[in-house]
């Protein structure tokens, strides 16, 4: 099997890995952004919405199944690929200056891990709801209303957005592992046309803009509910 | 004008390296980088000391055979410049210039600032051909080359294969090198027929090699003396995609 062995044992394979998973993850963050941005709409529509989710195991956990795999491929081949590049240059430079090369591109396995203990602790703190790490005293799993589809209570998932993020550290948080992880996506997203091939000199200032504009709009999607909670937003809710 | 030169010595590849402090006095503006390097290191001679090993070959900008990283950056940073063609009057009186060899495992240092760069030699040998077969002499225009093909080709074709581009790269990767190179022949019809095996040889032996990977900084593209485009790396990574979905 050539392909698999070019894919997975060629340093352009784990490129084409690297992007091909950073794509899809890049889709999953659109997506996420635009379900939770339905806490604008009220309580209602986004216990709707989680519920709509959390009541379909046959979508939800392979679909969970598919983005851990996405996920543990992406720092795969970042792992593989940042060895092979340290053991590139053994002896380092007495003066060295990255000419040409923008802060986002020299940091990505950087920003990479930290945006990835970030992931491990947002699942922890919303998606396993552990009640030692959400800093409010609160058990987020306790949090119900009476259901309007079945006759079991709903998760109220709109209560537990608002008072998870009403505590400053948390939200502060979310709001570096956003940063860095749309830092990230400013250099990815444009990189991983460029990694499989997908790239000339005519597109390349037109994809440069689009990673860089589609950076700072999930910043501000992603952002504005920690920040919109932090200013008042619900604040009804107790 | 005069100056401060910290040049890295390393009698061979398996010895210690460090840097030592040389003074080059009397420069004049007009010299090249590598002229000033020739004053200093006859003044060395002169009085009885080795002078420090520099590669350095047609001096005009073409042969790919200076290198250097002066002050952290390989050929000195001036745009679609060699060190060759770097000019003493881009410094002033008084300035300290760190000098180094490239620095990248598979390009090991030999002496002083000389490194050995024959692993773009055997990248080369695995792909970066055109195979003839014996017989007359073909027409020069039996084979149609349309003019856009042609000017690509040679874009990829004027690299010197000097190795800058490994060197600046925080992963020490030959990307450039290597896209320039396989793109320069698979840009044209007659680099047609071995293409897809020439871009899967060639990363082959660049991986064997022991270089990085690239992350797409640009900053090969950055220092190259002759301006390769970061696109022929995406048209590698295009040509090796199709070979490999080809099943070769």
């Amino acid at each position: 099997m050539n392909i698999l062995k070019n894919i997975f044992t060629t340093s352009l394979g784990k490129k084409y890995v690297m992007a091909v998973t950073g794509c899809a993850l890049v889709l999953f963050l659109v997506g996420h952004l635009a379900g939770n941005l339905q806490v604008f709409l009220g309580q209602e529509v986004i216990n709707r919405y989680g519920h709509f989710l959390q009541s379909n195991p046959e979508l939800i956990w392979p679909a969970r199944f598919g983005l851990l795999t996405l996920l543990v491929l992406h720092v795969w081949s970042a792992i593989r690929l940042t060895l092979e590049n340290r053991a590139a240059r053994p002896v380092a430079y007495g003066v060295y200056k990255p000419i040409g090369a923008n802060y986002a591109s020299r940091t990505m396995f950087m920003t990479g891990l930290i945006v990835f203990t970030f992931v491990i602790y947002h699942l922890l703190h919303y998606t396993v709801r552990v009640k030692a790490i959400n800093l409010t005293g609160q058990d987020f799993a306790a949090f119900k209303v009476p259901g309007t589809v079945g006759e079991h209570p709903q998760h109220d998932i709109y209560r537990m957005i608002i008072i998870g993020f009403r505590n400053i550290w948390v939200s502060g948080f979310y709001v570096l592992g956003i940063g860095l992880l749309c830092l990230h996506l400013s250099h990815g997203v444009s990189s991983m046309f460029q990694s499989i091939g997908w790239k000339n000199d005519s597109y390349r200032p037109l994809l440069d803009k689009i990673a860089c504009g589609l950076a700072i709009l999930l910043f501000l999607g992603y952002i504005s509910i920690p920040v919109a909670v932090l200013l008042g937003f619900g604040k009804d809710i107790q | 004008m005069n100056l401060t030169l910290k040049v890295w010595r390393q009698s061979n590849g398996q010895s210690q390296g460090r840097f030592e402090t040389y003074a080059a006095k009397n420069i004049i503006e007009d010299m090249s980088f590598l002229e000033m390097l020739d004053v200093v290191n006859e003044e060395l001679m002169e009085r009885g000391q080795e002078p420090f090993a520099f590669d350095s070959d047609c001096r005009e900008g073409i042969c790919g055979m200076c290198s250097l990283v002066i002050n952290g950056i390989p050929h000195g940073g001036h745009k679609g410049t060699a060190t060759c063609q770097l000019h003493m009057r881009h410094f002033k009186d008084g300035d300290t210039i760190t000098i180094e060899p490239w620095r990248a495992k598979a390009f090991p240092v030999i002496k002083d600032l000389v490194t050995n760069r024959s692993a773009f030699d055997r990248i080369i040998q695995a792909g970066g051909f055109v195979s003839v077969n014996t017989g007359g002499t073909p027409d020069g225009n039996a084979i149609p080359v349309p003019k856009i093909a042609a000017d690509a080709a040679m874009d990829a074709a004027a690299c010197i294969g000097c190795g800058a581009c490994v060197a600046v790269c925080k992963n020490a990767s030959a990307m450039l090198f290597v896209a320039a190179k396989a793109s320069h022949l698979n840009l044209l019809p007659q680099g047609q027929p071995e293409k897809d095996r020439r871009a899967l040889k060639m990363v082959q032996q660049m991986d064997e090699e022991g270089f990085g990977n690239c992350t797409v900084t640009g900053s090969c593209e950055a220092v190259c003396p002759k301006e390769i485009s970061l696109s022929f790396i995406a048209k590698l990574n295009r040509d090796f995609g199709v070979a490999t979905l080809k099943g070769k």
